[in-house]
């Protein structure tokens, strides 16, 4: 087919001829310039999800609570007393490689407007991130400009940020990933959806003016960064969380008026996208008048305003009548909001500028047209794990685990975002879920984020299955019952075969682990193209977990509580030290076969924790992750400030192994000793295998004859400044 | 006791002080928008935390022209009680209703931690429960909340027994380990001299429920109930 456009201006916006000629097909012409502008945006891999349609398919997203799955702002699950819990995690990978302090606090901002854009008011916000290692000027740039980013955002708009997670690995040097997630909470019958259904509705457009940052964002994000695309910082947007705020309040206010249709906010791909999917949602048509819209500065084309990605702005749907209702709580937050147009019948979205017909294209092309694209996949043969030494100094290697930027305390991340405004952290940062109080209510809500990047590394598939089953053993560590999923799939770039393979493998562990653990997967998000001058970072799924505690009460902290209890093992410690921190510590090649999960021993393991603090037989619980068990021991004892006296550990399996091995499926927990026969009932009964460890108390942290330090010195050693 | 709780806009510790007075006090409150000019019917005002007009220019700078302020210093005349939480510190000080300034913290980023406080004083209208010496755990979330004052200022309020809240170990002694923002003197809190305006950098209403942590922040507020009770009003 003969394209009527260079080479150069489908690179821009990063399609190709055959994408070119779907788009010729579709609309029966040429399109002109904004046109094809808006076809990149929406059919970029950013928005169009064009690599990973198909693989998504395999998500279970159904389940007795789903309010609201895939496909809106954000997913939304019944929480019980009329309320649903609403959340998202999304990427800001690429603005944040590029301007991190914006790149973060803009990610923020969007998570933020996708909650209460469903008429949610946002309670909490999670970071997961990852960077290269500090001893880079640069990677250090990227990781204070985006912590203080988050901070900045979050800290002024007044939600608190509760938790999240952060590492450091070279392949994550100059493309850091940026994933925030939000949770909100709403009324059933408040629960709103961007769905434009009524033709004759008005369409407003409320809070900042448009400017010309972020053109091209949504594109950017889908193509492969260089050392060229520092000059990309113009398509990386500004963020203003205080008006933000007055747009929250003023977007909970119209919430609740009548003849409101739809919310919808102004993300990636900026009005076009906005107002495209509301339109289609609602399988109507949309008028745009240009014109109307006020701008930062002159000069701007229809291209410019059609596709700028100015951040805080909302598109409003409403009956005409209800206008000048809506206009007071407007004018009462001091926002702006034009009228920019109108809902047709005619399903297209049409653009007028100066009374011309700038664009006009049919919106089930735009919006649902795009091509699918089904690249090669190839999956690497694994290496056997690397053969290491025994440890000489188990001491040592302890204090030097936990002194690592993987391990240490985040505590001088987490204290400079503000983590209880609003009133309902009831455990903050730095343990393994964060607990909401569910405002008005005995209720609580658990928190996490994860992903171990390197299993995922070694095995895409029981990497992600171990993301999920983590983060579902974070959540019963406090009592909490999990209840959905959210997901964010970093990933390089899909046009190599190898990373193609990633995905796929690191899709169907998700797909398994959340059918087997039956938790529906209700939002996500995908950042392909995660590539830095051809070096691919990481395949980096983080999930996102939401879980339900129905009395607050018998909620369980990670910390050793009281001197004399004892602390045990549940779980099965198997010879697995591959993808571990040890390893990494001992400066071993990431090869081997990474810890697996068994998916049903999981789902035991669960159920008898929920069981057990259910009945409050456990004093704490805390989950065995990166580092392993000592690890684990240590940041109980650290939590709680109390010793631990362990007479020696003998375990099946080496002394690396157990002592550093990271073995899935395990907890720590502690309890009163008149309690033992009641634990050891109930793990019997569970079929979960219990290992005495040892009795809190003391100032001392020792393992039998290998390991004795003060606590102090522990605390000194984790306490390691970034 | 009716309280009015003023909100600009960017605050946002407004519904955390009308969550503490009514469901853990069970006292009546309103909010009080920016632009109101009577505080008629009010016993109490507060002046809650946020960023309110962003914080752009300088804290509190912006919020102290809103037409509210001007009833809240007449208000804070009459001998009405006034608590400036936070960022409402901020804007007491650039109203000056309160002497001193708040400058950036020496470390130069945001803290959101638990603090101690130790009460210097128990004349002002918002310690009359407690007593000198007492240690309250309360937290603080802020970037800018370095106390500073010139040497006069200083001497005058530590003489005129204006100091109302200083940064503290936990056994109560003042020392710098305990400052967690570079405040002179580690003072968190002040009063007016006639006690019944005070600021206070860290968040009393965070610290009202056992669940998040802490009753400590109870004796604020219940301060005031109790001073209210006192004098009849």
């Amino acid at each position: 087919m003969a394209v009527a456009v260079g080479r150069e201006q489908l690179d821009a916006l990063a399609l190709n001829a055959e994408e070119y000629g779907a788009i010729v097909r579709a609309i029966g012409r040429d399109p002109n310039d904004l046109e094809l502008g808006m076809f990149g945006a929406l059919w970029s891999e950013h928005c169009a999800y064009k690599t990973s349609k198909t693989l998504l398919r395999q998500l279970p997203t159904e389940g007795p609570h789903v309010l609201q799955g895939p496909g809106e702002n954000a997913g939304a699950v019944d929480i019980g007393d009329g309320l649903a819990v609403v959340f998202k995690i999304e990427s800001h990978n690429h603005p944040s490689a590029i301007e991190p302090y914006q790149g973060a606090a803009t990610g923020v901002g969007g998570i933020l407007r996708d909650v209460f854009a469903m008429g949610a008011r946002p309670i909490a916000i999670l970071d997961a991130l990852r960077f290269g290692p500090l001893d880079s000027g640069h990677n250090r740039h990227l990781f204070q400009g985006v912590v203080a980013g988050i901070g900045g955002y979050g800290n002024c708009f007044g939600c608190p940020t509760v938790g999240g997670e952060l590492y450091f690995d070279p392949g994550y040097a100059d493309n850091p990933i940026v994933n925030a997630m939000c949770v909100g909470l709403v009324r059933h019958d408040r629960l709103r959806r961007a769905s434009a259904d009524r033709a004759g509705d008005a369409v407003l457009l409320v809070g900042a003016d448009t400017g010309r940052d972020g053109i091209h964002g949504a594109t950017f994000a889908s193509v492969e960064m260089d050392e060229r695309s520092g000059e990309r910082r113009p398509a990386v947007q500004v963020g203003n969380p205080f008006l933000e705020k007055l747009l929250c309040e003023a977007c909970l206010r119209l919430n609740e008026l009548t003849g409101v249709t739809a919310i919808q906010d102004l993300g990636a791909a900026g009005l076009t996208s906005a107002a495209s999917e509301l339109a289609h949602r609602g399988r109507r048509g949309i008028d745009i008048d240009v014109d109307r819209i006020s701008r930062r500065e002159k000069g701007m084309a229809a291209y410019d305003v059609m596709l700028s990605e100015s951040q805080e702005r909302m598109l409003v749907v409403l009956r005409p009548d209800a206008e000048a209702a809506a206009r007071e709580v407007f004018d009462h937050f001091e926002l702006h909001a034009d009228r920019i147009g109108t809902i047709t019948g005619t399903g297209r979205i049409r653009v007028r500028e100066r009374g011309a017909l700038a664009a006009d294209l049919p919106l089930k092309a735009l919006v649902d047209g795009v091509p699918l694209r089904a690249p090669a996949a190839t999956f690497v043969e694994r290496r056997s794990a690397p053969v290491m030494p025994a440890i000489e100094e188990p001491d040592a290697v302890l204090l030097d685990l936990l002194a690592s930027p993987n391990l240490r305390s985040r505590r001088p991340i987490y204290r400079t975002y503000d983590h209880q405004v609003q009133d309902n952290t009831v455990i903050g940062p730095g343990f393994d879920a964060a607990l909401l109080r569910v405002p008005g209510t005995s209720k609580g809500l658990a928190l996490t984020t994860d992903g171990n990047p390197w299993y995922v590394a070694l095995d895409p598939y029981e990497g992600t299955k171990a993301a999920v089953a983590e983060a579902a053993r974070n959540i019963v560590c406090t009592g909490a019952r999990p209840i959905a999923v959210t997901n964010c799939l970093n990933f390089g770039n899909p046009e190599r075969p190898v990373v193609f393979g990633q995905l796929q493998e690191s899709v169907r562990g998700l797909a398994d682990a959340c059918r087997a653990l039956e938790l529906p997967v209700v939002s996500g998000n995908v950042s392909l193209y995660n590539e830095t001058s051809e070096r691919n970072i990481p395949p980096t799924p983080v999930i996102g977990m939401v879980g339900l505690l129905d009395d607050l009460s018998l909620r369980c902290p990670a910390g050793f509580q009281e001197d004399g209890d004892l602390v045990f093992l549940l779980g099965e410690s198997r010879e697995e030290l591959a993808g571990s921190a040890y390893l990494r510590l001992l400066g071993a090649p990431c090869e081997g076969r990474p810890p697996t999960v068994s998916l049903e021993m999981e789902g035991r393991l669960q159920a008898a924790m929920l069981d057990s603090i259910g009945r409050g037989v456990l004093r704490c619980a805390h989950d065995v992750s990166d580092g392993g068990l000592l690890i684990a021991l240590a940041e109980s004892a650290l939590y709680g400030g109390l010793g631990l006296r362990c007479p020696g550990i003998v375990g099946p399996i080496s002394r690396e192994a157990f002592y550093f091995g990271e073995s899935q499926g395990r907890i720590v927990v502690s309890v009163a000793p008149r309690r033992v026969p009641e634990l050891q009932k109930l793990m019997a009964k569970h079929h979960v295998p219990l290992h005495a460890i040892g009795v809190v108390g003391g100032e001392e942290f020792q393992i039998g004859s290998d390991i004795r330090v003060s606590l102090d010195t522990l605390r000194q050693a984790w306490e390691t400044a970034f | 006791m009716r309280t009015g709780i003023v909100v600009f806009p960017g605050t946002w510790s407004d519904r955390d002080c009308a969550h503490t007075l009514l469901d853990v006090l069970q006292e009546p409150v309103r909010y009080v928008d920016h632009r109101e000019q009577h505080l008629d019917g009010l016993d109490l005002v507060i002046l809650p935390g946020g960023f309110s007009y962003g914080d752009h220019l300088r804290c509190g700078a912006i919020a102290r022209f809103a037409p509210v302020m001007e009833a809240v210093t007449d208000f804070a005349n009459r001998g009405g009680l006034v608590l400036g939480i936070c960022n409402g510190f901020q804007i007491l000080q650039e109203a000056r209703l309160l002497p001193g300034a708040l400058l950036r913290n020496a470390s130069c980023e945001f803290r959101c931690e638990w603090v101690n406080l130790r009460v210097e004083q128990s004349e002002s209208a918002f310690t009359h429960d407690c007593r000198p010496g007492q240690v309250l755990r309360i937290p603080i979330s802020h970037g800018e909340g370095n106390f500073f004052a010139d040497p006069d200022t200083l001497d005058a309020i530590e003489r005129n027994g204006q100091v109302v809240f200083r940064y503290c170990a936990p056994d109560g002694r003042v020392t710098a380990n305990a400052n967690p923002n570079g405040s002179l003197r580690n003072i968190a809190g002040i009063a007016n001299s006639r006690g019944n305006v005070v600021g206070m950098m860290p968040h009393p209403e965070r610290a009202c429920e056992a669940l998040l942590g802490s009753v400590d922040g109870l004796a604020v507020f219940r301060s005031a109930i109790h001073a209210l009770t006192r004098v009849g009003v």
